[in-house]
């Protein structure tokens, strides 16, 4: 995707935008290797607090996913009203180090959706209000 | 062992909607109605545990029932409060801090699904804006991923809900108290596929109360103790699935259920073929699935069969939710737990009238599960 001007973004330290092509963006643990998203202070795993930066990527495996089929209350910010709500896709997907990242799903058909298909990494503006600049998050879509 | 606890009373207000009470009325009925099931004045207690998540403080009860100056310790574990109140009230008198203890719980929910704040499960706020901070959804996903690896379809989900409903008409303090077809269910509202809406609990209202003291001392207060065997609280581990993760390890690991169902198990000396009757934490029908095998009644992915074949109905052998569980009870956050092991003791004391399990059941089980990754376990046995 192009776009003219950079984008709002609802969660602009996790993502990485590369012109277009963004990734997602996490930490690793410089003593035992964990990885987490999103970045993490410490690590839960050896109970060490040295992290550094690390690139989760932009594709993955769906996981898990489910379809979100009534509309959220805050802290929900979608804006939409309830009649104007349209159901949408939420998943897991295993990035190469194999975390599992949760994320809103561009597709919301459940027949359009197999654990294990392959994803990749785009935006999608969940918050369109009028008279305000559109609100993008990540999103996975099925790979072409 | 020689210093075991019993539970000697037991007090419910039925859950549901009771619009003229507030949650903590509603905990101050029940522990009225367990001391007076337990020959008990409030004078008599020396220690108290209760907690609640929207009713407000639980040693506020203390204005209601009389300002005794006992220790009175306001308990905050999410879904396992009561298991984690009555834990504690046992350690507590095993200690000798006190001879007669309670725990307490109760609650009074807002309408409709709860929305947690992001900061409070120290996340930030656009995890929440962007609609991915659902209980719902992390039951969907977790089910979803369960299902794909054992091998199990929607039928299962349908029965379980299906079973919850059957036994929630047979228990005159139960919420939900009319069955549903199997296709009424298979076809409601899909809430997060593959949950429908009546595969979900919803939050509701009630107050639950147990009354314990010395095994050894139980029978001056009551014909029909309750030991416990075991009543275990575990936390996750690293790798465990729970809720309101962004991300989840590479490695998963074993749930704090089993944690807590293992040690619970060795506690007591048994194990689960040697179980009559069980409650199993049932907020929604994925969870009641993957806490049977959790808990070890089944190997994962033999549910499905289990189910078909009638063996967790009343009548089976291995009869699960008895009194129709979270999804016909409503889930009052900090009474649920105390209700599955109010619904135990009411089995061993032979009591259950037409939910009751046949042959005198002698061992109960109960188990809760809930934010952020927290299990409570107890084994129970008629005295
Ligand atoms: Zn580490």
């Amino acid at each position: 995707m192009t776009l003219d001007t950079p984008p709002k973004l609802a969660c602009p330290d996790q993502l990485e935008l590369n012109g277009g092509h963004p990734t997602l963006m996490g930490s690793r643990c410089r003593n035992c290797g964990e990885v987490y998203f999103p970045a993490s202070q410490g690590c839960t795993r050896c109970c060490a607090i040295d992290m550094e930066p690390f690139t989760l990527g932009s594709e993955g495996l769906l996981w898990s996913w489910t379809i979100q089929g009534f509309q959220p209350k805050t802290p929900y910010n979608g804006g939409e009203s309830e009649a104007d709500f349209k159901p949408y896709g939420v998943g897991y997907v295993e990035m190469p180090s194999g975390v599992k990242v949760e994320s809103r799903l561009t597709v919301a058909d459940p027949a359009a959706l197999r654990i294990g298909m392959p994803m990749v990494l785009t935006l999608e503006a969940y918050r369109q209000v009028p008279g305000e600049a559109p609100v993008f998050t990540y999103a996975f879509a099925p790979a072409a | 062992m020689d210093n075991e606890v019993a539970i000697i009373g037991v007090g419910l207000h039925p859950f549901g909607r009771t619009d003229g009470l507030s949650g903590q009325q509603q905990g101050a009925y029940a522990l009225r109605e367990a001391l007076k099931d337990a020959g008990v004045e409030w004078k008599q207690v020396g220690v108290a545990y209760g907690g609640s998540q929207d009713g407000g403080n639980a040693d506020a009860l203390s204005n209601h029932l009389g300002l005794t100056g006992i220790p009175f310790v306001n308990v905050a574990n999410g879904c396992a409060t009561g298991g984690s109140a009555l834990a504690s009230v046992i350690a507590a008198i095993q200690s000798g801090m006190a001879e007669i203890g309670v725990a307490v719980g109760f609650d009074k929910h807002p309408r409709g699904a709860f929305n947690p704040r992001p900061k409070d499960w120290g996340l930030e706020d656009w995890y929440g804006e962007t609609g991915l901070m659902l209980t719902t959804q992390f039951f969907a996903l977790k089910t979803q991923r369960y299902m794909f690896e054992h091998g199990i379809t929607d039928d299962a989900l349908v029965r379980i809900a299906q079973r919850a409903f059957r036994n929630g008409a047979l228990t005159p303090h139960a919420w939900r108290r009319r069955e549903l077809s199997y296709e009424e269910i298979a076809e409601s509202m899909p809430v997060n596929l593959p949950l429908r809406k009546y595969m979900f609990c919803n939050p509701a209202e009630g107050g639950a109360a147990l009354v314990l003291c010395s095994a050894k001392h139980a029978r001056k207060f009551t014909a029909n103790p309750v030991i416990v065997k075991a009543a275990v609280m575990r936390t996750r581990h690293h790798g465990s699935f729970e809720v309101f993760n962004p991300g989840l390890a590479a490695q998963q690991s074993p749930a704090p259920t089993v944690m807590a169902s293992r040690a619970a198990f060795e506690l007591a000396g048994v194990g689960p073929g040697d179980i009559d009757v069980i409650q199993l934490q049932d907020t929604d029908s994925g969870s009641e699935l993957i806490h049977i095998a959790e808990n070890g009644f089944c190997e994962h992915g033999e549910q499905e069969h289990l189910l078909r074949s009638g063996a967790t109905e009343i009548n089976g052998r291995l009869p699960i939710n008895t009194d129709g569980g979270c999804l016909a009870n409503g889930e009052p956050v900090g009474a649920s737990g105390l209700r599955q092991v109010i619904e135990i003791c009411t089995q061993l004391r032979g009591q259950a009238g037409q939910r009751q399990v046949a042959d005198t059941p002698r061992l109960g089980y109960t188990h809760v599960y809930g934010a952020p990754g927290v299990s409570a376990v107890t084994i129970l046995q008629a005295g």
